[in-house]
């Protein structure tokens, strides 16, 4: 069991000593040469324009979280107007209809949900606790 | 010299100094950089694909020019082009190689006459090896990567005037 043991801790000795080494080779072997041109932000050759670490309206989140909703009806929709005369003619425009409409429905659960939770309104109210309440009001926000 | 490379059924060795084992290694795993100018850069992502996998000899493609090895000129180069190339160059590390693919990035081709096109990628980069055609075969953008490969083969890695000084680096 000791010898078990003690050949586990060898064996932990010898690969962190392994890893030095290998970190050590590679620091004297590799070529070192950083320049401001080198360690720029890599920007698929164009130049960096201002810093990368500036603040972004989350509220733009919500809206692009929306827009998916109309999106993947847009991309889904104009491919059966396409078709839907030709289903028409193969007694298949009543199926095609119903799909669609329950496509419709599905997603505009989604509108519906988004809108009774007010995340279309710019600036989100936010449910009153007691009555005296830090919260900013929606005229505070705006005078 | 090179490496003594020896393999049997089950597995080899190879010896040398360690310029060429470090060699070795390197000119095995050529990463070029993904980049194209023009329509050369068909060609390119044709020689990376199956039909003439370029992946066999150890060259694969890298979207990053910190991870790539050579950048290859693959196309017409206009001169609004030429300081995005440059920085690109610039941020790759070291040791890096220049490929010119194609008559347009080796003398501006087809179009030398035009006001917008620089007559060829030697005037701004420290090209290594010119491909000619217009296109080059994938085939012979292989074999112009393997003549890298054996450029790579008889440099003194550990001597190189960019391990000594770095400030040597864009002489070379």
């Amino acid at each position: 069991m000791a010898f078990q043991l003690a050949m586990t801790l060898g064996f932990m000795a010898i690969g962190t000593f392994a890893i030095g080494l290998i970190l050590l080779l590679g620091k004297v072997i590799r070529p070192h040469n950083p320049t401001e041109l080198k360690t720029s932000t890599y920007e698929c050759g164009e130049n960096p324009i201002g810093i990368a670490w500036f603040n972004f309206n989350n509220r733009f989140y919500l809206i692009s979280l929306v827009f998916v909703v109309f999106d993947v009806e847009i991309a889904l929709i104009l491919p059966t107007l396409l078709v839907y005369k030709e289903a028409i003619s193969l007694g298949q425009g009543l199926l095609v209809f119903t799909e669609i409409f329950l496509f419709l429905l599905i997603l505009s659960l989604g509108l519906v949900y988004v809108w009774a939770k007010g995340d279309l309104d710019w600036i989100k109210q936010i449910a009153q606790v007691g009555t005296s309440s830090v919260h900013p009001q929606k005229g505070d926000l705006h005078s | 010299m090179n490496a003594i490379i020896e393999s049997g059924p089950e597995g080899g060795f190879a010896l040398g100094k360690v310029d060429e084992l470090l060699n070795l290694a390197r000119q095995h795993s050529l990463w070029y950089f993904l980049f194209g100018t023009a329509c050369c850069a068909i060609e390119l992502m044709q020689t990376g694909g199956p039909r003439t996998d370029a992946d066999r000899l150890g060259m694969v493609f890298r979207t990053s020019p910190r991870q790539a090895d050579v950048i290859i000129l693959a196309g017409t180069i206009t001169y609004k082009m030429v300081s995005r190339i440059k920085l690109l160059y610039e941020q790759m590390a070291e040791p890096k190689y220049v490929l010119s693919m194609g008559s347009c990035a080796n003398t501006g081709g087809l179009f030398q006459e035009s006001y917008a096109v620089v007559n060829g990628g030697n005037l701004f980069l420290p090209v290594d090896v010119y491909v000619p055609g217009c296109p080059p075969r994938p085939e012979a953008l292989i074999e112009g990567l393997m003549l890298i490969q054996e450029k790579i083969s008889k440099e003194p890695f550990l001597k190189m005037a960019w391990q000594r000084n770095p400030a040597n680096i864009s002489e070379k």
